[in-house]
């Protein structure tokens, strides 16, 4: 599904080159659910970029369902971001003046899909991640667990290829966090692929393959037996 | 592009964010109010100048004879010059193409009165075409006319100082009044904006008037009135042409500096055009500063408007918008916005001008107006600007990556 091969990027910073990510190989197949791990500054969130197309590598090949990821212009790669990926962010990312369902559907506003539609759908995926009953709430009404399930079932409208999560329970307490990855590991169990960056190993573990990076290259990958975060829940 | 959803989605937007919408409507409105008022005032500076200077018809040539300084065919100099009345009927025949009328001016002193009230004032003999040199205002009754001149009737018109003088508060129309021993119908009255001399004025037929004289047919001077639309160089064309008709037809030397003089209103129009024109170059220079004031305000707030809504593009970016759509939504939303408010400011400027009217005579402002399309060309280049304002920012903001974007916070 996911095919990364030697992947290098750096950024200029005050002309003195910084080398980020010093050739990522990497393959992800259908279905899986990876925990990328590492310390700040690995280059964990540029790879993220990259995956997402948020990012350009300086080189190497980045193939997506065997669509080659290259040279995209900002009109394809929008395209192709709300074809092929949902983000999930830190920070929720949710459009402050809009109600949970107006930002769930706005990615299929994107693909021009018809207004009852888009709400019939968003409505439905609020549902799926148990918020049927606050699709009329703005995201300031809402608590940080119910934020990110907004920002879950955003992810989600457009039954997109792969789940991107950067750090998605950076910033929930631990109980609203293991509630989180229960319901990840729950669209996971559907069928999605899901990849998350995160720097605590208890939700790496709760993934079912870590890879750990460091200094921009990938020091281990390993396949793990997965903890159920529903275990830890209550 | 026009769809139902853009526009929904862009009440939306400005629904939830009342603060940045209306802030940016206030400063379109303002900008396009200040611009209609300002230059309304302009326009109304330039009607009190138009009516200060512009008492008299200014379309006009004065024609005085004088006196001779060279020989010619047989006549010595220093010979006096007479008009008569046929100088009147050819000047209106051979010049009917530029000329609009002619009419003599018998100028004499005269002791007037009325009942026991009697006082010395000027009566001019005039034709009914003098009316349009002075533009004199006939407030009751009717000035001079044709059959007056053909029947030598003594009618008289007299200013409203005059009426006042002598008939107090009594109706002076129809009633009678004795000029040197003779005595004149009033029918008519006058005001004249020429000021309180001008309105110390009787006007009687020249024709009964060169009767009374003793069965002359002498002028003292010939007033013409052209057609305005020869402009500025055809009325000094006119002039000279008239000046040399003159003199062949009374066989002066057409190298005599004198003989016949010939007063051109044109040239003191021209003057006052030029005065006019100046302030009309004022007011518009006014109002466009006004104008681009406007569309800076407009600029900034955009800027403002895009650099706040920064993250909130890059999210969108993150979900699929393209920049396409980024750029569509934020010009469409500006050109809405700049769309109202500007009516809603043109309609408020042109309110308050109707509101004002004459209630600034005081001021010099007489009538101030704006031309409905001046307005709305106005109206139109800021919703141009305020468009571009919009454009340049929602592109650089497009260009924005995402995760430039969503990195604050």
């Amino acid at each position: 599904m996911i095919e990364l091969k030697d992947i290098h990027k750096s950024y200029n910073l005050d002309s003195n080159p910084l080398h980020v990510l010093k050739g990522i190989n990497l393959s992800v197949e259908e279905g899986e659910m990876v925990a990328i791990m590492g310390a700040s500054g690995s280059g964990k969130s540029t790879m993220l970029n990259i995956l997402g197309m948020l990012d350009e590598s300086d080189a190497g090949t980045y193939t997506l369902d065997n669509n080659p990821i290259v040279k995209l212009n900002e009109t394809k790669a929008a395209q192709y971001r709300n074809k092929f990926l949902g983000f999930v962010f830190q920070s929720f990312n949710l459009i402050s003046y809009k109600t949970a369902l107006e930002n769930v559907s706005l990615p299929l506003y994107y693909q021009g899909l018809h207004r009852k539609e888009r709400q019939t759908k968003a409505k439905e995926q609020l549902t799926k991640v148990g918020l049927g009953e606050r699709t009329h709430h703005i995201p300031s009404e809402l608590s940080g667990g119910e934020k990110q399930r907004v920002a879950i079932a955003r992810a989600l409208v457009t039954n997109p290829m792969v789940l991107l999560a950067d750090e998605p329970t950076g910033a929930l307490d631990t109980k609203t966090s293991y509630e989180l990855m229960a319901l990840l590991q729950e669209i996971n169990e559907q069928g999605k692929t899901i990849v998350v960056i995160t720097h605590e190993s208890d939700i790496a573990n709760m993934c079912k393959r870590i890879v750990y990076l460091r200094d921009g290259l990938i020091v281990e990958d390993k396949k793990i037996k997965q903890k159920k975060a529903k275990d830890y829940v209550e | 592009m026009w769809n139902r959803d853009r526009w929904r989605e862009i009440f939306e937007t400005l629904r939830k964010n009342k603060l940045r919408a209306s802030l940016s409507s206030f400063t379109i409105a303002l900008g396009i109010f200040i611009f209609v008022t300002l230059y309304g005032f302009g326009n109304g500076l330039k009607n009190a100048f138009q009516e200060f200077f512009l008492d008299d018809a200014t379309n006009t040539l004065w024609i005085y004879p004088a006196q001779t300084t060279k020989p010619f065919k047989g006549f010595k100099s220093r010979r006096n010059i007479e008009f008569k009345n046929d100088d009147l009927e050819d000047i209106q025949t051979d010049f009917s193409l530029f000329v609009e009328g002619v009419t003599p001016r018998i100028s004499r002193g005269a002791q007037v009165s009325y009942n026991t009230e009697s006082n010395a004032y000027t009566v001019r003999a005039v034709g009914p075409v003098h009316q349009l040199i002075e533009k004199s205002l006939v407030y009751a009754g009717r000035y001079i006319n044709q059959i007056d001149i053909e029947q030598y009737s003594k009618h008289a018109v007299i200013g409203r100082l005059v009426a006042k003088d002598l008939f107090k508060s009594e109706d002076p129309l129809g009633k009678f009044v004795i000029i040197n021993d003779i005595a004149f119908k009033v029918v008519g009255l006058f005001y004249d904006q020429g000021g309180d001399n001008e309105e110390r004025m009787v006007y009687i037929p020249y024709t009964t008037q060169q009767r009374l004289l003793g069965g002359t047919d002498r002028i003292d001077q010939i007033v013409l009135t052209f057609r305005p639309e020869i402009g500025y160089n055809g009325a000094l064309q006119l002039e000279a042409n008239v000046k040399r008709y003159l003199k062949r037809k009374h066989f002066i030397d057409p190298e005599d500096p004198a003989g016949i003089y010939v007063r051109n209103v044109a040239s003191d129009l021209k003057q006052n055009q030029d005065f006019a024109s100046v302030l009309q170059y004022i007011v518009t220079f006014v109002g466009m500063g006004t104008l681009i004031a406007g569309i800076i305000g407009i600029s900034n707030i955009m800027v403002y408007v895009v650099r706040e809504r920064t993250k909130e593009l890059g999210i969108r970016k993150a979900i699929g918008a393209t920049p396409k759509s980024i750029i569509g939504m934020i010009l469409h939303e500006s050109i809405f916005i700049t769309t109202i408010a500007g009516y809603l400011g043109l309609f408020a400027g042109v309110g308050t001008l109707a509101m004002i009217g004459d209630k600034l005579e005081d001021f010099f402002i007489y009538n101030p107006q704006i031309q409905l399309g001046t307005a709305i060309f106005a109206t139109f280049l800021l919703i141009g600007f305020g468009g571009i304002a919009g454009y340049i920012p929602a592109k650089r903001a497009a260009r924005i990556k995402p995760i430039v974007a969503l990195r604050d916070e």
